[in-house]
Order: C-alpha cells, then sequence, then structure tokens
C-alpha cells in the first residue's frame, strides 16, 4: 500500500469555553441586579419577597412608577435633578476647561496651583456640609436651585479641572501659536483651535461631573427640602415604619436609569478618546 | 517685505540663559538661515521674533518698528512648525483660509486667495481633505500654503523639513528655494542640517549656546571659518584638525605635525601669529588629493600616505588615513584608490587650509 500523505486538515477555531464562561459570568453578574429591580418594579407588591421568588410576574403593574413619580413626587425630584445637575455639569465643564487651560497653558498660579484645585477633594464632605447649610440659611440659597447648582459646580470642579489640565498638557501646544501667529487672538486661539481640540475632554470631565452630580445625595439632603429635592433624595421616602416600598423604589431606580444611560450612549464616542486623557490624539 | 534688525537680544527661562546676547541685520528679501546644534537657541530666536516667547532684553525691529510689544498677530509674521502644527479639525481649505479669516477678509476673497496658494503648491486635490488623510509631504505643502496665503512681511521655518524622509526633503528644499525666488520674501530659516543651511541661504547664522558664532555667506564660512567650531560644523564629512606648532623662519611660514613640516601659502597673513605657537591645522577632505603630476604644485605638500579605511561613495572614495598620528580624510576619484593598506602619494593643498589657534580654536 502506498504511503498516504497526510492530509491537512485546515484546523478549526475551537469554541473558547473560558472566556464564553468568564463574558457569561461577568455579564450575568452585572445585568442580575438591573433585572432584578425591573423586575421588581413591575411586580404586585404581594410578590416581592415570596419564596419561592417569582421570576417573572404574571400581571405586571405600573402602579409603583404611579406612585413613585407622583405621590413621592419623584417626578418633581428627576426635573429638580435633570436642571441641577445639568446646570452645574455645563457651569463646571465651562469652569474647569477655562481653569485647566490657564493652568495647562500659563502655568497660572505656579507649580502649587493645580495640585491645591485638587486637594479641595481631599476634605471630607462631612466636614464642610454645616457650614454651607448655616450660610445658605443666611443667604436664603437654602432649598433652592442655585443653592445645589452653586454647590455642585464647586463640587465637581476640582476633577473637572485636572481631567481638563492633564488633558490640555498632553496636547501639542504648536496648533495654537500656529493660532496666535494666523492672526488670532489668545483667546480665539482658545476657542476656535484649543477647545475643539479638547472636545474629547471636555465631554469626558462633563460625563464626569454629571454622574457626580446626578447620584449626589449627602447635600442635597441637607441643603434641600419641600421644593429643590433631587431625585435621590425622594428614595429616603421609601423606607418607613411600615416596611420598605420596594416596588417605588425599584421604579424610581430605573427611571433615574435612563438619563445617565442617554448620556452615556449620546458621549460614548468621545468618551472612549477622552478617558485616556490625551495619550493618544486623533 | 521688511527687514529685521534684532539688537542686544536675550532670552532667559528662569535661571537658565538660553539666547545670550544677539545682533543680527536682516535685510529685505534676504533668506537667512539661522543653523547650529541642538539646544543652542535657535528655534528660541525664531520664537522671539515671531512674538511667541518674550525677549527678556534687547529689542526686534520689523520693517523699522521695534515690535517688542506686539502681539503675535499684530507682526505679520508667517511661521511652518516643525511639527506642521495643521489645524486637525479642518480641511485643508480651512487650514490655508483660517488666517484670513481670523483677519476678517471677505469670504471670497479667501477663497480665491486659498485656491490660488494651493495652485502654487500643488495641492488643489486635497483641499477638502483632513490633516490626518495628508502624507508627510502633502502636509508641509499645507503647512506652506498658510504661511504664503497671508502674504505676510515675513517668514519663519522652524526645521520644516526635519520630518520628512530624505528623498522629499530633497524635493521640497528646492521647492522652498523656488518659492523664495518667487516672492523674494524675507525668510529666517531654522535648520540643524548643514546642507539645507549651504543650498538654502543667502546668509548663514551660525549659533553655538546663545550666541553667535559666526554669520556671512555660505562660501565664507565653508571657506573661512572663524573657529574650529564653525569648520567643524560645515561640511560632510567633516574637516580633520591636526596638531601641530607654527614655525616662522623670516617670510616662510610652515607647520610643523611631529617630523612633516608643511608650508603655509605664502602670502596668507598669519595675524601677528608667533613662533612656536601651538596651531591646528584644518583639512578638508576636498583639499587632499592623490598625486598625479611628478612634483607638487605651487603651495601643496605632498604625503605618501597609508590608507587606513576607505568608505567608497560610488563617484568619490573617502580615505582616511595618518598624518603624524592624527587621523586625516581626504576626498579621492573611485579609481584613484582600490582597497585598504594601499600607499599613495597624496598632494595637500595648503592654499586653502585653515590654521586655527590650538587654544583659543579660533582661525589665524
Ligand atoms: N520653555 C523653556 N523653558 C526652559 N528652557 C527652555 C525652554 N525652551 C527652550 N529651553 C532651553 O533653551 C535652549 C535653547 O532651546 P531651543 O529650542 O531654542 O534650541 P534649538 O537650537 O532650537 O535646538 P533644536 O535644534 O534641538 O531644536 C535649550 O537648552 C532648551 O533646553
Ligand atoms: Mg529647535
Amino acid at each position: 500500500m502506498a504511503a498516504v500523505a497526510p492530509v491537512r486538515r485546515p484546523k478549526r477555531r475551537s469554541i473558547p469555553v473560558g472566556r464564553i464562561l468568564l463574558l457569561g459570568f461577568f455579564l450575568v453578574f452585572v445585568l442580575w441586579p438591573l433585572y432584578w429591580m425591573f423586575n421588581t418594579s413591575i411586580k404586585p407588591s404581594d410578590d416581592y419577597l415570596t419564596v419561592p421568588p417569582v421570576w417573572f410576574p404574571t400581571a405586571p403593574t405600573l402602579v409603583h412608577y404611579e406612585a413613585a413619580l407622583f405621590a413621592y413626587r419623584g417626578l418633581d425630584g428627576l426635573i429638580n435633578s435633570l436642571i441641577i445637575s445639568l446646570s452645574a455639569t455645563v457651569l463646571s465643564a465651562l469652569f474647569g476647561t477655562l481653569m485647566a487651560y490657564s493652568l495647562a497653558r500659563y502655568n497660572t498660579g505656579g507649580q502649587h496651583l493645580s495640585f491645591w484645585v485638587l486637594s479641595q477633594r481631599f476634605l471630607p464632605p462631612i466636614g464642610i456640609v454645616l457650614p454651607v447649610f448655616l450660610i445658605y440659611r443666611g443667604v436664603g440659597l437654602y432649598d433652592t436651585h442655585i443653592g445645589l447648582i452653586i454647590a455642585y459646580t464647586v463640587f465637581t470642579l476640582p476633577v473637572s479641572v485636572w481631567m481638563m489640565f492633564a488633558y490640555f498638557r498632553g496636547m501639542p501646544k504648536s496648533m495654537e501659536e500656529a493660532a496666535l501667529v494666523d492672526g488670532c487672538t489668545r483667546w480665539e486661539a482658545f476657542w476656535r483651535v484649543a477647545v475643539p481640540l479638547a472636545a474629547p475632554g471636555i465631554v469626558a470631565a462633563a460625563v464626569f461631573a454629571f454622574i457626580a452630580c446626578w447620584t449626589e445625595f449627602f447635600f442635597a439632603l441637607i441643603l434641600t427640602s419641600r421644593s429643590a429635592f433631587t431625585l435621590p433624595t425622594v428614595f429616603r421616602a421609601f423606607i418607613g415604619f411600615q416596611g420598605a416600598q420596594y416596588g417605588e423604589a425599584a421604579a424610581l431606580a430605573i427611571v433615574s436609569l435612563v438619563p445617565s444611560i442617554a448620556l452615556g450612549v449620546l458621549a460614548q464616542r468621545h468618551l472612549v478618546r477622552g478617558l485616556t486623557l490625551g495619550a493618544v490624539r486623533g | 517685505m521688511a527687514e529685521v534688525r534684532i539688537t542686544g537680544l536675550h532670552k532667559r527661562y528662569g535661571a537658565f540663559h538660553a539666547v545670550r546676547g544677539i545682533d543680527l541685520d536682516i535685510r529685505d528679501g534676504e533668506f537667512t538661515v539661522l543653523v547650529g546644534p541642538s539646544g543652542c537657541g535657535k528655534s528660541t530666536l525664531l520664537r522671539t521674533i515671531a512674538g511667541l516667547e518674550e525677549s527678556s532684553e534687547g529689542t526686534i525691529e520689523i520693517g523699522g518698528e521695534v515690535v517688542n510689544d506686539f502681539r503675535p498677530r499684530d507682526r505679520d509674521v508667517a511661521m511652518v512648525f516643525q511639527d506642521y502644527a495643521l489645524y486637525p479639525h479642518m480641511n485643508v481649505a480651512k487650514n490655508i483660509g483660517f488666517g484670513l479669516k481670523a483677519r476678517k477678509m471677505p469670504k471670497p476673497e479667501v477663497d480665491a486667495r486659498v485656491a490660488e496658494a494651493a495652485r502654487m503648491l500643488g495641492i488643489t486635490p486635497l483641499l477638502g481633505r483632513f490633516p490626518r488623510q495628508l502624507s508627510g509631504g502633502q502636509r508641509q505643502r499645507v503647512a506652506i500654503g498658510r504661511a504664503i496665503v497671508r502674504n505676510p512681511r515675513i517668514f519663519l521655518f522652524d526645521e520644516p523639513l526635519s520630518n520628512l524622509d530624505a528623498q522629499l526633503r530633497d524635493e521640497m528644499r528646492g521647492e522652498i528655494k523656488r518659492l523664495h525666488q518667487d516672492i523674494a520674501t524675507t525668510m529666517i530659516y531654522v535648520t540643524h542640517d548643514q546642507i539645507e543651511a549651504m543650498t538654502l541661504a543667502d546668509r548663514i547664522v551660525l549659533m553655538r549656546d546663545g550666541m553667535i558664532e559666526q554669520q556671512g555667506a555660505p562660501l565664507d564660512l565653508f571657506e573661512r571659518p572663524a573657529s574650529t567650531f564653525v569648520a567643524g560644523f560645515l561640511g560632510s564629512p567633516r574637516m580633520s584638525f591636526l596638531p601641530g606648532t607654527l614655525t616662522l623662519d623670516g617670510s616662510a611660514a610652515a607647520i610643523r605635525l611631529s617630523e612633516a613640516l608643511l608650508p603655509v601659502a605664502p602670502g596668507r597673513s598669519l595675524n601677528g601669529a608667533i613662533d612656536g605657537q601651538a596651531v591646528l591645522l584644518g583639512l578638508r577632505p576636498e583639499h587632499l588629493t592623490r598625486a598625479h603630476a611628478a612634483t607638487p604644485a605651487q603651495g601643496t605638500f605632498r604625503y605618501d600616505a597609508t590608507i587606513d579605511l576607505l568608505q567608497p561613495t560610488g563617484s568619490r572614495s573617502y580615505a582616511t588615513f595618518r598624518l603624524a598620528g592624527a587621523p586625516v580624510m581626504a576626498e579621492l576619484q573611485a579609481h584613484d584608490v582600490s582597497r585598504p593598506g594601499e600607499r599613495l602619494p597624496i598632494d595637500i593643498n595648503m592654499n586653502r587650509a585653515s590654521i586655527f589657534d590650538a587654544k583659543t580654536e579660533r582661525a589665524i
């Protein structure tokens, strides 16, 4: 019998079992709480704590949403949160960009000012909330949108400045210099060249600021009461003497996710580049 | 179109003294090349002229007007940067027209001038592209287009060709030279490439440690370097320096390199050098040729060399041999020399040799 030349089969790529398992585990880890939250938000109240649990409610209901948004004033909280978070984000991005640019390009305040800015975050919030509360009461900012916008702008600025500072530092100066020689004033060079180039960094900083404002609880709790209260503070009401209102809490949590996710999707393209903080430029 | 006059210019970065007293007169329409080793302050000087750096001392005049306190935009200069510094978020047309738009020129005129500049540089098909879609040479052209479109009084170039490969660099060098011939605007060009300096310049300003070491026409600097620094910087391969002593015997002068005695060209002024003074004899490879005549010509010194090292380049061969212990390189015709170890008679043209004081390293 003649020797048969070994037939070479193109090797099939084996199924990456390990990777699939790992990803599956991770997905469950991330999505399970979301699923449970959503499930709870549409379950009738009697099904919350049954054993075995109700995996898919047979009679989904929106009563919890209605109660959370209207009876518990969740909708007012949502609107307040949007107004306050968006305003603070815009202000923080605006001032943060200006300040970071000045620090990065003109070395404003020597080598210490930039660090001082960041060091403002070293102070635990509880250390300043009482004085702020007293001041706010005194000047009429207590329980106002403006009051919380100012507070949030101030608290998010250090991180915004620091992120933008790193971004501008990583950006070559020569394009702005070319603009200056070409005929721009310093302001025009900043506005028409530096800012467009720093857009990914600005977006990243703004997203961080927004998330910080959107989820902030402590200052909102102390500095607001009946009119400027934000969404996170509404959750307090769901834990009472008669037990917890799981359905309402879950419903409001779902509602509060929507803007964050929308923002994430909108900013994603910029975000990925911005998070590298100028390490790579497009 | 303008002349530039720089008087007593200093620039300090904190304690660091980057530019240390520059006096420079640049005529209208002149192509001046600032050249020197890395860190000697060329870019700093150029950026100070552009107004991107503030001078610490001294004045800068452009067109007879002191511009020290002018913003960059009011100096009416254009600059081409080493990294091109194109605006990545604008297409080529916008990049080129940006300066005109910033100066509030009406749009139809901007468009016309952008089109004209693009035509001059052969980049019309690229006008709609973004910088990231261009090759290095194309980016370079756009950067130049952005400068010429404004029709400035002075062009400043900071090593515009250093990011290009050798072939493209030669090509663009020619184009810049042509551009200068066409528009005849004052140009100040920084490079540390001595070939660029030699080929482009009407005048070379050779800098060292923040000061001007020597300035003049390229051939002046090449043939009559004021110091070993200048002599070593210009010319490739480098000039060889041979330590020796000057001997003066009545009217005849010579340089003694251990046993060899090389006569100094008669009539060459020696500026009060004294007998026995330690000197460096500077020989460029092209001052040395293979001897063919039976007797050396007037002013040449014949030496029987043993070739140590041979570097053929095709038409020429660079042959290194030892003369009184020091290595010397000769540029020979390729057919004059065949292999290392060969013994050859070499004629040294002493009429063109440079002589430097060994201590001060200044030319005698
Ligand atoms: N912003 C700055 N702060 C401190 N020192 C500086 C600054 N800019 C330049 N220098 C120093 O000034 C000196 C001259 O710099 P410059 O950039 O003018 O050199 P150059 O001749 O252009 O060199 P190269 O050929 O490498 O470009 C260098 O020693 C440099 O370190
Ligand atoms: Mg330089």
